[in-house]
């Protein structure tokens, strides 16, 4: 059976995980995950139309704590360990274009 | 090497000092951590000190707890705070956590003396520990074969007597299979029983902390102090932390055990004569054992690698070099994250991530994801119908004894079959555990799984300890 993924779907899901493949890269990563995805093809034979999907095994219920003020991490602690920092925030490179 | 449940005693009692328990863990390290890529940072100063200290309690008639001066090594995806803690990945070097995990905090409590951090498959993505940014660990029975994975570190400082316990985490078998191929006890507790607060995430509705030990008693012990409920982790189960160290010796006398045909499926000869060897010894304690079929085990390995990883790509999400870790400079902030991630991450966890962000996108999400909870259910609802019949399962923990480095790794497929007795387990929340029974191939251990339903541990290991006494080892 022939790879259910082709190589523009690996250069796709790439963007959207914020990768940068080679060449190289793409054609191994297609001919792989096209290979666990075969095999995942075991699942088509059941036939799973009135199952319900377990995301989690017991079920998640919200839990909540009561609302009062309790310490949390030291910021500085926190900061000391990002890459960057400013004001006592975290800081990145900048998220928009030059003004036109 | 003493057992972690006799120095705790020794310490407490004053027959030995936890100083001079650390001294011969540290000098064993020395020996050998070069050859074995055990450790990727020992807490010389820091275990020092807590050593001292132990020991001043001591001898104020103080009770320290029950890991009173016993050295443990912690797989290097849990928190510790001040020391470095890198997954085994570049884009954590260099960062130390601001908090303690939960399992860190009971540790200290208990008495315990944290060693280091242990090698692992980058974000625990792995059955071998080669994925590992800093190098493979090797198996310390065969240097030449790999000690499993993902928790391969902790499983070889056990098992090259480093340290008596060590922590793992478990998301498709790697405590267990590890354990199997070091000739270790290791447990995959039910799911919630042990906090996950300060387990860096992989999968989260499917790792578990566990220990690994020699003997089922020193697991069945550090399993206890490490249980119980975390207001920490939402998912903690509620119920007060069980008792399963009184249990161990409860034997298996009445117990209905299930030996399930797909839990040895082309498996080794070598492996499967072990399992019914364990088989034999488990009838002649008392237990019955029948043989079943259960069909939806075969499907785990797909629904796994595709659950795992969908999961994974969401909790990876957060390695973008913007509040931990290391950055890569760009112009912008998308082509910052993008370099830094892509020098960040290693082969095959950019290939995990990969392969969830597909199964989760528009389009896929129906056939793959969606697909694969379904099969989840299925497996759970198989596991309920055994559990009627029965109340053990038995099986082998991996397909083959410790394989030989770069077996494995041109063929992530063949390598994800590693994991195929494990599995189910971590799909259905419930408890696992390995425990060495008989040698295979050139002498190397072979791990014979039992499962049970949520909250088994106590049972799981009292049988476990009823094959490793016929093992011989009382």
């Amino acid at each position: 059976m022939s790879s259910p993924l082709r190589r523009e779907d690996v250069a796709h899901v790439a963007k959207l995980a914020r990768l940068t493949l080679s060449d190289a890269e793409l054609d191994q990563f297609t001919e792989q995950l096209g290979q666990v995805l075969e095999h995942a093809l075991d699942m088509s034979s059941l036939d799973l139309e009135n199952v319900i999907a377990t995301a989690h095994p017991f079920g998640l219920i919200n839990v909540v704590r009561d609302d009062v003020v309790r310490p949390s991490l030291d910021r500085e602690a926190v900061l000391a360990e990002a890459p960057d920092t400013q004001d006592g925030r975290f800081a990145v490179p900048r998220i928009m274009g030059e003004a036109p | 090497m003493k057992t972690a449940q006799r120095i705790a005693h020794e310490v407490q009692s004053g027959l030995s000092s936890a100083s001079a328990e650390l001294e011969r863990s540290l000098a064993a390290v020395r020996e050998r951590n070069g050859e074995l890529n055990v450790f990727l940072h020992v807490d010389h100063d820091g275990a020092t000190g807590l050593a001292k200290s132990i020991d001043e309690r001591v001898s104020r008639g103080e009770f320290v707890g029950p890991l009173a001066g016993v050295p443990i090594a912690l797989k290097d995806n849990l928190c510790q705070v001040g020391i470095p803690t890198t997954c085994s990945s570049r884009i954590l070097e260099g960062w130390h956590p601001p908090y303690n995990a939960t399992v860190v905090d009971r540790l200290l409590s208990a008495g315990a003396v944290p060693v280091g951090k242990t090698n692992l498959d980058e974000f625990a993505m792995g059955s071998s520990t080669e994925n590992s940014a800093f190098g493979p660990t090797r198996n310390p029975l065969d240097p030449s074969r790999v000690p499993g994975g993902s928790s391969g570190g902790s499983a070889a400082a056990v098992a090259a007597d480093m340290t008596p316990i060590s922590l793992g985490s478990d998301t498709g078998g790697s405590i267990r299979q590890p354990a199997a191929l070091c000739g270790l006890v290791g447990m995959k507790p039910t799911y919630g029983l042990v906090s996950r607060y300060g387990l860096i995430a992989f999968a989260s509705s499917l790792d578990q902390i566990g220990p690994f030990a020699k003997t089922v008693t020193d697991a069945a012990l550090l399993l206890e102090v490490i249980a119980g409920h975390d207001p920490m982790d939402s998912t903690s189960l509620p119920e007060p932390s069980p008792t399963l160290l009184v249990h161990v010796n409860d034997g298996v006398a009445g117990r209905r055990v299930g030996l399930v045909r797909e839990l040895v499926e082309g498996a080794d000869d070598d492996v499967v004569d072990a399992v019914q060897r364990a088989r034999v010894t488990l009838e002649a304690a008392g237990a019955t054992v029948v043989e079943m079929s259960i069909p939806e085990f075969r499907l785990g390995l797909s629904a796994y690698y595709l659950i795992a990883p969908a999961e994974a790509s969401s909790n990876l999400a957060r390695f973008d070099g913007v509040r931990y870790g290391n950055r890569v400079d760009a112009e912008d902030v998308t082509a910052m994250m993008e370099a830094t991630r892509t020098a960040g991450f290693g082969a095959e966890v950019k290939r995990r991530i990969m392969l969830g962000t597909y199964a989760l996108s528009a389009g896929y999400y129906d056939a793959y994801y969606g697909q694969a909870l379904k099969v989840r259910t299925q497996m759970i609802a198989a596991f309920h119908r055994a559990y009627q019949q029965v109340d053990l399962l038995l099986g082998a923990t991996t397909p083959s004894v410790a394989f030989k480095f770069g077996s494995k790794t041109d063929n992530p497929m063949a390598m994800y079959l590693s994991d195929v007795f494990t599995i189910p387990s971590n799909l259905a929340g419930e408890p696992a555990v390995s425990v060495p029974f008989a040698t295979g191939e050139e002498g190397l251990p072979i791990g014979v799984q039992l499962l049970g339903p949520g909250r088994s541990e106590a049972r799981l290991f009292a049988a476990a300890r009823v094959l490793e006494i016929a093992d011989g080892r009382p």
